[in-house]
């Protein structure tokens, strides 16, 4: 590993309420879980921060609980937990579909949904559902909690509304109605980060569409436009031309800017006629 | 800190973000756990922590306080990792070794007679530029059959010794 092990600090707290007050006396702490992407960018050299907090430990912050009509999934919550979870793949088949495709089974084993969030890559696997789902991201300090819906998570590239005394320690995702739709287009079907994903929820009547495109923006993007040409009876072709006015796809190291809008026109395509 | 490699509990002075990896090469000396890439992608430092597949070069040795680690010198002494092995020798999945030891210990957790989806889902974290991935595929498969096993209690390849370390 490229950085010196003796320059990092590590708090390792034992509850969740060791973990924020340790937090909101040294804000600048990180907060580590599964560690799938730390290492990675200590690899890379893109990791600046050298002091972190642990998460690991802290059960309180793992479980899959329904209540009423919630959904409510602990930050800590693996990719293999969820793919495991009968509950999850009842209600929410498209985040099980993506848990599926993150990494190999020793990556699903370690990542966390509320890592995923966290590590805010425009890439991530799970996100593009989180945003169809409508769900809601549960943030606490140790002033509090409180309740952002996802869709305004995020400010920008890599930015979010986490402050930095404050933990994501579960995810809300209200019953959704309607068929759901997820894939990811990468290099290959195993162990590829994406060029190109979508998450779609075609509601039955009276509920809104939602389709969100992952790798093609700074982050998620939840595509207003074109759900909501297809959810008033208009055609895949209108729906594809507003698509591309709220897509912002670039040239990089996995793909280009032409193949990823040509791509994101299909599947919001394909996830239409395949939901029928 | 305290962790159980292999069966044996290991007092060890690391500091709490060392990469697992490095704890098993440098502290315990068991070099059978290889660094490929060291980012997530190849899988050749796989090992076994409470029987869960991880990439030990994306672990702190934090997360391994307390747990069981089980390497390829641990899993070789057991009989499942003794029947993998042995299988990789007669089907020809071997050939560099370097990614064999993580290979073993992702298949490790497979059910007797699991099929070849599940093997492949098992192995899609393990790269491997040498024997491409039919051969390990059938190793690994001969491994999970009955015949094989009935093969090795009577012997024919080689002794099995009982596992030590589960």
């Amino acid at each position: 590993m490229p950085v010196r092990v003796d320059a990092l600090a590590l708090e390792r707290p034992r509850s969740l309420k060791a973990a924020l007050s340790i937090l909101a006396g040294d804000p600048a702490l990180v907060p580590i879980a599964g560690c799938t992407d730390v290492y990675v960018s200590f690899q890379f050299g893109t990791m600046q921060q050298r002091r972190f907090i642990d998460l690991w430990p802290l059960d309180e912050l793992r479980g899959i609980r329904v209540k009423g009509d919630t959904l409510r999934i602990g930050a800590l919550t693996t990719y293999t937990e969820l793919i495991e979870s009968k509950v999850v793949n009842t209600r929410l088949p498209m985040l099980v579909a993506a848990s599926r495709e993150v990494g190999g089974v020793q990556i699903q084993n370690r990542g966390t949904l509320g890592g995923n969030i966290a590590n805010a890559s425009p890439a991530g696997d799970t996100l593009p559902v989180l945003a169809a789902a409508d769900a809601r991201v549960v943030l606490r300090s140790d002033r509090g909690q409180r309740t952002v819906p996802f869709e305004s998570f995020y400010t920008g590239y890599r930015a979010s509304v986490r402050q930095p005394n404050e933990l994501i320690t579960a995810i809300e995702f209200p019953a959704i109605r309607g068929k759901q739709w997820w894939r990811k287009v990468g290099t290959r079907r195993a162990q590829a980060i994406s060029k190109v994903m979508i998450a779609g929820v075609r509601a039955a009547k009276g509920a809104d569409v939602r389709i969100a495109f992952g790798s093609v923006g700074p982050t998620v993007i939840l595509a207003r436009k074109a759900a909501s040409i297809l959810q008033q009876g208009g055609s895949i072709a209108d729906a594809q031309a507003a698509l591309l006015t709220e897509i912002t796809p670039i040239d990089d190291i996995r793909s280009t800017r032409d193949y990823r809008a040509q791509v994101a026109a299909n599947l919001l395509a394909e996830f239409w006629n395949g939901t029928k | 800190m305290k962790i159980v490699v292999n069966g044996r509990t290991r007092s060890i002075k690391a500091h709490p973000m060392k990469r697992l990896l490095d704890v098993l090469r440098e502290d315990c000396g068991l070099t059978g756990t290889k660094e490929g890439c060291g980012e997530g992608e190849c899988g050749a430092c796989t090992v076994l922590i409470d029987g869960i597949v991880v990439d030990s070069c994306l672990v702190p040795a934090a997360h391994a306080e307390g747990r069981k680690v089980i390497t390829i010198e641990g899993a070789a002494r057991t009989r499942t990792g003794k029947a993998l092995q042995n299988a990789f020798v007669e089907h020809g999945g071997a050939q560099c070794g370097i990614c064999t030891p993580g290979m073993i210990l992702a298949a490790a957790p497979l059910k007797r007679g699991a099929s070849l989806h599940e093997i492949k889902t098992a192995l899609a974290g393990n790269l491997c530029r040498c024997t491409g991935y039919p051969a390990i595929f059938r190793s690994v498969e001969a491994a999970l059959s009955p015949a094989f096993a009935k093969g090795l209690r009577r012997g024919r390849l080689g002794k099995v010794k009982r596992a030590r370390s589960r």
